[in-house]
């Protein structure tokens, strides 16, 4: 048998507490439409008595909660919802006698489609019972297969399977520690057995995490969280593990740890297949590891690959993830050949200087770390952009090549004055 | 073959002569000509002064590298590493890993270390163009060998800029970039335009007598 519950007033809100309350009475529930829950009954007479008092249980609790609903228990899923719509308060229909008891119902409770129910109000048909004793063949004929199962759900017959509303899985895991743990290298072990129940928890669903989020509480009852957000999902535990140890030395706890919790965002594992004519590339794992160890070493945002900006200021670039190789390696392609290119060594910042200048040429330079006698250059080339903005720039370039044969890139800035070292030309 | 060659092959039958190392091209065809291009799992050494066009033959190696579809990276000891300029020589800026240590040659090494035994990285340069060569003549030889050991007998490349040879008997390759020639356009005064340098690169190892020479351009 199943129990229908309806409810009238429909909010989002309402039907999570229809779920909820369906959810006592029942570990089988259905959210069969925003306004309707349908309970598994099976088994639940030892626990619950009879369908009918189960029934008025449920319109009890529910009145109790502060939200009137209707109950119908019947013999499948899809009678007990067109009861439930359209008998008020408590209704039981004893099994095979639900095409009776329906007939009187109107048939805009089976919502037809609006084509259908305006041929079937041309025909005439306005109840359950008159739709019923339609013959099938007929009705397939003219109005096809969802002529039948309308008129089937009007029969009130039905075999559909449950399909029960499963909670969303929680990937969570908190440890309480008796004594307050300060070193990084004993929390470490504790960190392995949590993201180990994790880890297993998500391969028993085949996901994998795509960020990681640990708690700490400390030992003056302070709380530090940290995320940790992956390139791509992963659910392997050494490797968590160790971005986690990476990421913990980088930004160690303000203090003695006394619980840990640490959860895992879900997503479908990545399904990759190696091209057998790409060059070999990092392992993935491997070069998260690589690029945590080296943002340790050289500075947070030190690390990545560039990316020049869409402008005209000089130098303008940031510096961005190296996201997904694989990705970027499907897009390039073999460049055609061309002309060696000059490089450009960058002083950042520029270094100043100071430049004396002879029939408007500079003729000197003296800078931090180099200077001498200027032997030739090329210039000025005036550039100036963004002057719509708070930090605009204006300069004179200079090309210039000193005594002792390296070659720079000078500029003096029209707005504020002042000489610069840009770079070495190398 | 000697007698004493030959007894020892007779006492070793299975051993094997190592096969020689794959040459992966620099992106400079005269120099591809001169040498063959570069060893792979070995280190090559690109010495000289400034502005000899160090870093624009490590570009066009780099440029080469990505070109081939391989993962790079860029171990930059001063920070002056250019990304406009290395767009413009034809690297793929995607696939080139930037590591910028902020003028610590300790922590460049170390970042070095630790790209070459990631794996998988086809080409890695060591920066040091900018250190003073007292500097970089106190990098232990140890850590040459260290690289040496990582990067032998697997695809990768170790590029070293320096101002002067370094890594002693660990390197396989190393190219003395000789005191630049720049070229102008036009007398002095206004319009003149700096073309670009003529870099001359002689290999000090494997020696040759014949040095390979091209030109690499001033953008615009």
């Amino acid at each position: 048998m199943f129990a229908c519950l309806h409810l009238h007033d429909l909010a989002d809100i309402h039907q999570a507490r229809l779920l909820d309350l369906a959810g006592v009475f029942s570990p089988r529930v259905e959210a069969a439409a925003p306004d309707a829950v349908v309970l598994d009954l099976e088994g639940l007479e030892r626990l619950w008595g009879s369908p009918g008092e189960l029934a008025e249980a449920i319109e009890r609790r529910a009145r109790d909660s502060g939200f009137p609903v209707r109950v119908a228990v019947a013999g499948n899923p899809e009678a007990a919802v067109s009861a439930a719509r359209g008998f008020p308060g408590v209704t039981v229909i004893p099994e095979g006698e639900e095409a009776a008891r329906l007939a009187v119902l109107p048939i805009g409770i089976l919502s037809p489609p609006p084509e259908l129910a305006e041929t079937l109000a041309r025909w005439g048909i306005r109840s359950f019972g008159e739709l019923a004793a339609l013959p099938e063949a007929g009705l397939s004929e003219r109005l096809g297969p969802e002529g039948v199962v309308l008129r089937k759900r009007a029969r009130g017959a039905g075999d559909r399977l449950l399909a029960p509303a499963a909670a969303a899985p929680v990937f969570r895991e908190r440890l309480d520690l008796e004594h307050p743990v300060a070193l990084l290298e004993s929390f470490s072990f504790l960190l392995a057995r949590l993201l180990g129940d994790v880890c297993a928890s998500l391969e028993s669903r085949g996901l994998a995490a795509v960020e990681l989020r640990l708690g700490l509480e400390l030992e003056d009852r302070s709380q530090q969280e940290r995320s940790l957000r992956l390139p791509f999902p992963m659910r392997s535990p050494p490797a968590l593990l160790k971005l986690l140890q990476l990421d913990l030395e980088t930004h160690p706890p303000g203090g003695a740890v006394t619980a840990v919790t640490l959860s895992a965002e879900p997503a479908a594992p990545r399904l990759l297949q190696q091209e057998l004519f790409v060059p070999p590339a990092p392992a993935p794992e491997k070069l998260e590891w690589t690029l945590a160890r080296l943002a340790r070493l050289a500075g947070e945002g030190q690390v990545g690959a560039a990316e020049v900006l869409d402008t005209h200021r000089p130098g303008a670039f940031r510096m961005k993830r190296l996201e997904s190789i694989d990705a970027a390696r499907r897009g390039s392609l073999p460049k055609p050949d061309g002309p060696q290119r000059l490089a450009l060594r960058v002083f950042r910042p520029p270094l100043e200087a100071k430049v004396e200048a002879s029939v408007g040429r500079p003729s000197r330079i003296l800078a931090r770390g180099l200077g001498g006698e200027v032997t030739a250059s090329a210039g000025p080339w005036r550039s100036s952009g963004e002057w719509w903005t708070a930090d605009p720039w204006t300069r004179d370039e200079w090309d210039v090549a000193l005594g002792d044969g390296a070659l720079y890139r000078i500029w003096r800035d029209r707005r504020k004055g002042g000489w610069f070292v840009e770079g070495r030309y190398d | 073959m000697p007698p004493a060659l030959l007894a020892l092959r007779s006492r070793f039958p299975n051993w094997q002569p190592q096969p020689a190392a794959e040459l992966v091209s620099t992106g400079i065809a005269q120099l591809d000509a001169l040498t063959g291009g570069l060893p792979r799992g070995s280190i090559a050494e690109i010495c000289g002064p400034p502005s000899s066009g160090r870093t624009s033959l490590a570009l066009a190696i780099a440029a080469a590298a990505t070109g081939r579809r391989e993962i790079c990276a860029w171990v930059d000891t001063s920070d002056t590493f250019d990304p406009a300029t290395a767009a413009a020589a034809g690297v793929e800026l995607d696939q080139l890993l930037w590591i910028r240590c902020g003028g610590r040659p300790p922590a460049a090494l170390a970042a070095a270390d630790q790209v070459l035994h990631a794996g998988g990285f086809g080409l890695t340069v060591l920066d040091l163009g900018d250190l003073a060569p007292r500097l970089v003549r106190r990098i232990p030889l140890t850590s040459w060998f260290r690289f040496h050991r990582a990067v032998e007998r697997t695809p990768a490349v170790l590029v070293v800029l320096a101002p002067e040879p370094c890594a002693g008997s660990c390197s396989s390759l190393s190219l003395d970039l000789k005191k630049p020639r720049a070229i102008w356009t036009g007398g002095p005064g206004p319009g003149r335009l700096l073309r670009g340098l003529v870099v001359e690169a002689h290999p000090r190892k494997p020696a040759r007598g014949e040095s390979a020479r091209f030109e690499a351009r001033a953008a615009g």
